[in-house]
């Protein structure tokens, strides 16, 4: 027995109680799993808010066949030392069905794909809440998302039309056929995440931390060169540059950043520094101001 | 570190954004790609200035109009504290974000322009703050530049506001005010050198220094639970855990409590949070409960410590704010959710439309239209253990979900 007082931090508690609405209010629901800290993040959450239960709904990865190798890697050993259902839909499924057809050339990337097989994912399990780590802090029409977020059977969110959330209370009543996005970490910052992996010493995949790696530079971001995946012209060269993974994607649409910084203190140390935003390094936001948020409406998360 | 919650309120062109872009650009929190992306865009619209707004106007309809439609939540952190803003649109017609930020925020800051000085709206702002009972409330009053920087002005607008204020029915209510211009960044981070006669803080000092005692800290403790946690495995064959957060107060190992609504009594056994156990638990903390006895507790009941029981009530009087495009109306049915207790709920009459505008109530009317508040009479399903709003915040508000949409069509606060 221990004496000590507990005052859990307001960001943890809202994140667990988040967690144990969705368990109480949904029949199925899911967590969508992609290997990144945020995705991390939720995982050492459902287990705190569950503990000493297991977490009480499986993981689904959408995968793209575009991820880093060291993510999937890690993916596999956690799923197995947490004892939860592991669910994967391959991207490639649908390109080899022609149910979608990939993008080529310089900036083709499987971002956009990745709605498809998600959406056919939820119909097949017919899951009617999808936990996701998406947070308000990391895009501007993410910043208008709600906790309890209601999409339609393909997936649309109706951003003009979103319900209230009035302090804690949230509803999920949804009809046959809608389902929930939950972002229990929507309040977060990348602060406040990268804070809480280095105080849980929670492990996270070893690209976010600085690595020899070989990269070419394009648009002043630095990219992983890897020629099966990601599209290269033959003037842009090759050099092997110590870099680190700030946030990570698609192979194809993630860009490293120039660091030293190889353990958790000196990663968090570099973000609190850092005059650069998360998603600045995402190269899939920077097709238009409005890319994320004409995703979002398709059914992206 | 402190985490502070806002909520911002102005009119139309109040510079809320503006003023929101300002503080994070001096806080340095706009980072160099956003910062880049701002410039560019300013000068391709062939501003003379930076427009700020555009780090916040995150929807497309908003960045056409110019306007900002919806509530966003923008992020920063000083070496202090880490502050939360729910940027609220100012638009009669968009009551219900005031209300939904005000809801999940600590404090306010009521934008009003120098140049326009107390408008309607800015009653309206007034009005939310104060059913909210939303305890620290800043002025802050913008486009001083404009004005000259005129202490005259200042103190007209601030002694409008201390009449208006004075009709409120919660007077606890910490006011303060501040000149600023947004554009120029007076008083917004940095002290303004312009005006010299003020002698206060600038409003980033001030958000600060905010004591954010709230009334959670001396409410009695309420613990809803949310569900029942059981592991069903060898180790912990069992184990049976209440699983919820507590609001108000504090909770203790040995403690006798009340099981609502059986009201069956027990003792608390132990107190969990993840792989710990801990003798006390304080408010706001999402916990696990075990019990001395073998008690049939399900998701809704309420555990509460003995002889500090909520009233027990199926009949409910009420402010409500009406949220929905289809109007409330006597005699319709809707689903009631108080936490996470759901019952159903009648309204057996609407008493009153109470003007948002200070101006006084209407008698009896026919309905609430959406954004309009009034004094409402319910009937529910099944006993709800309430506090009254003004001691239990959480557990004296309830939200209306219309049964065909499911849409939540309003938010309720016990009388």
């Amino acid at each position: 027995m221990n004496t000590n007082i507990i005052r859990v931090g307001a960001l943890e508690s809202e994140a667990i109680y988040i967690l144990r609405e969705v368990v109480a209010q949904f029949e199925k629901p899911v967590l969508l799993f992609s290997g990144g800290k945020d995705s991390i993040t939720l995982v050492r959450l459902a287990q705190k808010a569950f503990y000493p239960a297991k977490i009480p709904f499986p993981l689904l990865h959408v995968d793209t066949g575009h991820n880093f190798p060291e993510t999937i890697e890690f993916r596999d050993r956690l799923v197995k030392e947490l004892g939860v259902e592991l669910i994967v839909r391959n991207v490639q499924d649908n390109i080899d069905a022609g149910k979608v057809k990939e993008e080529k050339g310089k900036y083709a990337s499987r971002n956009m794909l990745q709605i498809e097989t998600l959406l056919d994912a939820i119909e097949e399990f017919g899951f009617d809440a999808c936990i996701g780590g998406a947070r308000r802090d990391e895009e501007k029409a993410r910043a208008k998302e709600r906790i309890f977020s209601v999409r339609d059977d393909f997936g649309q969110w109706d951003e003009k039309n979103q319900r209230p959330e009035l302090f804690d209370m949230l509803n999920g009543r949804i009809d046959l056929g809608q389902n929930v996005r939950v972002f229990p970490i929507s309040n977060w910052t990348e602060l406040d995440v990268w804070s809480y992996i280095q105080k849980e010493k929670i492990e996270i995949p070893s690209i976010y931390f600085a690595h020899k790696r070989k990269t070419f530079v394009r648009d002043g971001l630095i990219w992983s060169a890897n020629d099966e995946v990601v599209y290269r012209e033959d003037d842009e060269e090759i050099q092997e540059r110590m870099v680190r993974f700030r946030t990570v994607g698609d192979m194809s649409c993630t860009a490293a950043v120039l660091s030293n910084a190889v353990d958790i203190d000196t990663v968090v140390d570099e973000i609190r520094i850092s005059t650069i935003s998360e998603r600045g390094a995402r190269i899939d936001d920077k097709r238009s101001e409005a890319a994320m948020e004409k995703r979002k409406q398709q059914g992206y998360f | 570190m402190n985490v502070l919650k806002i909520a911002t309120a102005g009119s139309v062109d109040d510079g809320k954004s503006t003023l929101i872009g300002r503080i994070l650009y001096d806080t340095k929190s706009l980072t160099d790609d956003k910062l880049a992306a701002i410039e560019e865009k300013s000068k391709q619209r062939g501003f003379d200035y930076l427009d700020f707004s555009l780090a916040t106007d995150g929807l497309v309809a908003e960045r056409e109009q110019g306007i900002t439609i919806d509530v966003a939540h923008i992020y920063f952190s000083t070496r202090k504290t880490s502050f939360i803003i729910a940027d609220t649109p100012g638009h009669i017609e968009y009551t219900r974000n005031m209300v939904t930020g005000a809801s999940n925020s600590q404090t306010s800051i009521i934008l009003v322009d120098a140049r326009n000085g107390v408008v309607e709206q800015t009653y309206r702002h007034f009005f939310i703050n104060n059913l909210l009972r939303v305890k620290d409330v800043v002025v802050a009053v913008n486009k001083m530049d404009l004005v000259d920087f005129s202490e005259q002005k200042f103190n007209q607008i601030k002694g409008e506001i201390e009449y208006l204020t004075s009709k409120s029915e919660y007077q606890n209510q910490e006011i303060t005010f501040i000149p600023i211009s947004a554009l120029h960044g007076d008083n917004v981070v940095n002290k303004s050198k312009k005006i010299s006669w003020y002698k206060g803080l600038s409003l980033l000092d001030h958000l600060e220094n905010i004591d954010t005692k709230t009334i959670e800290k001396t409410a009695k403790a309420r613990f809803p639970v949310q569900t029942v946690v059981r592991p069903k495995t060898e180790e912990n064959h069992d184990f049976r855990g209440y699983a919820g957060k507590l609001y108000g107060g504090s909770i203790a190992v040995g403690d006798q409590v009340t099981i609502l609504p059986s009201a069956t009594k027990s003792k608390v056994k132990s107190i969990h949070f993840f792989d710990q156990e801990y003798q006390e638990a304080l408010r706001g903390s999402s916990i696990n409960l075990t019990l001395e006895d073998n008690v049939n507790i399900s998701r809704g009941d309420m555990i509460v410590k003995s002889g500090e029981e909520p009233q027990a009530i199926k009949q409910l009087d009420a402010t409500i704010c009406w949220m929905d495009k289809e109007p409330l109306k006597a005699s319709e049915k809707y689903y009631i959710k108080h936490g996470v207790n759901d019952a159903q709920a009648k309204i057996t009459s609407i008493e009153s439309l109470i003007h948002t505008d200070f101006s006084g109530k209407e008698e009896s009317p026919s309905q609430l239209a959406l954004n309009e508040i009034g004094q409402v009479s319910l009937k529910v399903s099944k006993s709800l253990f309430v506090d009254r709003y003004k001691d239990n915040k959480s557990n004296g508000t309830f939200i209306l979900i219309n049964p065909r949409t499911n849409n939540t069509s309003g938010v309720g606060f016990i009388k």
